[in-house]
């Protein structure tokens, strides 16, 4: 079997003395789609940032294509081809939709894909290009999701973590969204999704991951997974 | 006309109140820094621009060739040495930090320079235009302006137009955010007092044409940018235009008796009834 695109071993990562993930391993085989899921307070989102770089692990290692990332600040990390879209959007609220775009293009090795780039966005979401000069503080929720999907779209990632894209939004907006994700991955894009929605994160995902209490306890592909694996997984009981 | 007359000097004025606030309002917006050395900075800019000019005997605006990137890389150094260090561990340590740079920067100042005035000499400190009857304009006014309109002009296109610059906008409004964009947020904030630095060293060459200064002025350039911050807004470029044209509008109008005082009062008015200022960022 070739080696997983992106590989976690025994992360553990604190914020002062609390633990939040407290020895987390998964992996993410290139190409698909995996989905990570747990209640909440598991650590999903913080085993997110730790792999992104917003946050240093305390232990463990992080590898991603082979190369060790463990302890990397995400600027560095980024232009490796690892990109973050963080829970609830996070756009530039400042600045219009195309400079928030623009800014997904910020890494020298990706500058001169741009123009590319940015019409692969507007195709795959035709209302950013409508609102290419509103200021993305703007937006509807859905919209801004969409914004932060397409800045780090602009990023050329090989592998994107969706951290709980679609919180608080409406189910017609998740919908669209989840499309758009498939979309992305069919174009070689490996994906990792974070989610609360266990229904939906199954049903799009070629592979389950469930974390409780800040590790990871099941992992699988959803069909070899049952309904009470994974409830006794997710609620630890 | 003698209201005519009050009007356009106090938009002249305004213009360099405007660029003493533009290094400040940036620190403010993009570092969330209070950056009380600023005036500092600014009289060093002065310092620096009027011992060129009379070293190599060339009009001190010419001289912002050399100052302006010798303060930019300064300002840069200053940040990632001294001011990024201390910031990690909060923002009143680094304010303290501001504190004691501007004692320091000032006693320096009166070693170098002593307590002496100075103002920078040039040829057409006294020359106006006569636009009409009774209607006069200085041309060092009018020079000063021009200057400080095309700095807030050149910067503000220079934010909104350029990769660095919409990476400095998105560090002040996610520092997480830009980062996963590939920012590196510490080189940001010191290329932020870079060009902070570069605007009070092309204030100081203005002020040094302007106005005398002394070693211990820095403090009177704070409070003038200080108002214009508050006023335009933290973080706000045109703001910053628009609060200095108040402000040297109220100078004016309030004249020698008045000036000061109005202009203060507009600041804890603007304190008071609109913190965020007039374009709240």
């Amino acid at each position: 079997m070739s080696e997983p695109m992106l590989k976690v071993e025994g992360v553990q990562a604190k914020y002062g003395d609390f633990i939040a993930v407290a020895d987390a391993s998964l992996e993410v085989p290139e190409g698909m789609i995996v989905s990570l899921i747990g209640s909440n307070g598991a650590g999903k989102s913080t085993l997110m940032d730790t792999i992104a770089g917003l946050h240093k692990p305390s232990q463990g290692k992080i590898y991603f294509k082979g190369e060790d990332i463990t302890g990397l600040s995400a600027d560095k990390i980024v232009v490796r081809g690892l990109s973050l879209v963080p829970q609830g959007s996070r756009c530039f609220i400042r600045m219009t939709v195309e400079d928030n775009l623009i800014m997904g293009s910020f890494p020298k090795v990706v500058r001169k894909k741009c123009k590319d780039s940015l019409e692969r966005v507007y195709e795959l979401f035709p209302v950013l290009k409508q609102k290419r000069n509103d200021l993305s503080g703007s937006l509807s929720g859905g919209q801004r999701q969409m914004v932060a999907i397409g800045r780090a779209l602009m990023t050329n990632p090989e592998l994107i973590l969706f951290d709980e894209i679609s919180l608080g939004l409406a189910p017609t907006t998740i919908k669209d969204i989840y499309a758009r994700i498939k979309e992305i991955n069919k174009s070689g894009t490996t994906v990792v999704l974070v989610e609360q929605d266990t229904q939906r994160a199954i049903k799009t995902a070629k592979l389950v991951d469930v974390m409780l209490k800040g590790k990871v306890v099941l992992s699988g592909k959803p069909e070899e997974l049952s309904d009470e694996d994974i409830k006794k997984a997710y609620f630890g009981i | 006309m003698q209201v005519i007359q009050v009007i356009i000097n106090g938009i002249l004025l305004g213009g360099i109140y405007a660029l003493l606030g533009v290094g400040m309002t940036m620190m403010f917006g993009i570092v969330k820094l209070t950056n009380l050395a600023h005036g500092e900075f600014i009289i060093i800019g002065a310092y620096l621009s009027t011992v060129l000019a009379n070293a190599i005997g060339v009009d001190p605006i010419l001289t912002i060739i050399v100052t302006v990137p010798i303060m930019f890389l300064v300002g840069m150094g200053l940040q990632s040495g001294l001011i990024n260090r201390v910031m990690k561990i909060g923002s009143e340590p680094a304010l303290l930090v501001t504190f004691g740079l501007s004692i320091i920067l000032a006693d320096a100042m009166l070693l170098i320079f002593s307590a002496d005035a100075q103002r920078a000499n040039v040829p057409y400190n006294t020359a106006s235009l006569r636009i009409a009857q009774g209607l006069n304009i200085s041309v060092l006014d009018l020079i000063v302006f021009c200057i400080s309109l095309a700095t807030i002009i050149v910067l503000s296109i220079f934010l909104k137009k350029t990769y660095l610059g919409r990476s400095i906008r998105a560090t002040s409004d996610d520092t997480q955010a830009a980062s996963l964009m590939g920012v590196n947020v510490n080189r940001t904030y010191a290329i932020a007092m870079g060009i902070a630095m570069a605007t009070a060293a092309i204030a100081g060459m203005c002020v040094s044409m302007k106005w005398v200064y002394y070693p211990s002025s820095g403090g009177n350039y704070l409070l003038t940018a200080f108002g214009v911050v508050v006023i335009g807004g933290m973080g706000s470029i045109p703001g910053t235009l628009i609060a200095g044209l108040i402000l040297g509008l109220a100078q004016v109008i309030g004249g020698a008796n008045y000036g000061q005082l109005i202009a203060y009062v507009l600041m804890v008015l603007f304190l008071a009834v609109r913190p965020q200022g007039l374009f709240s960022k």
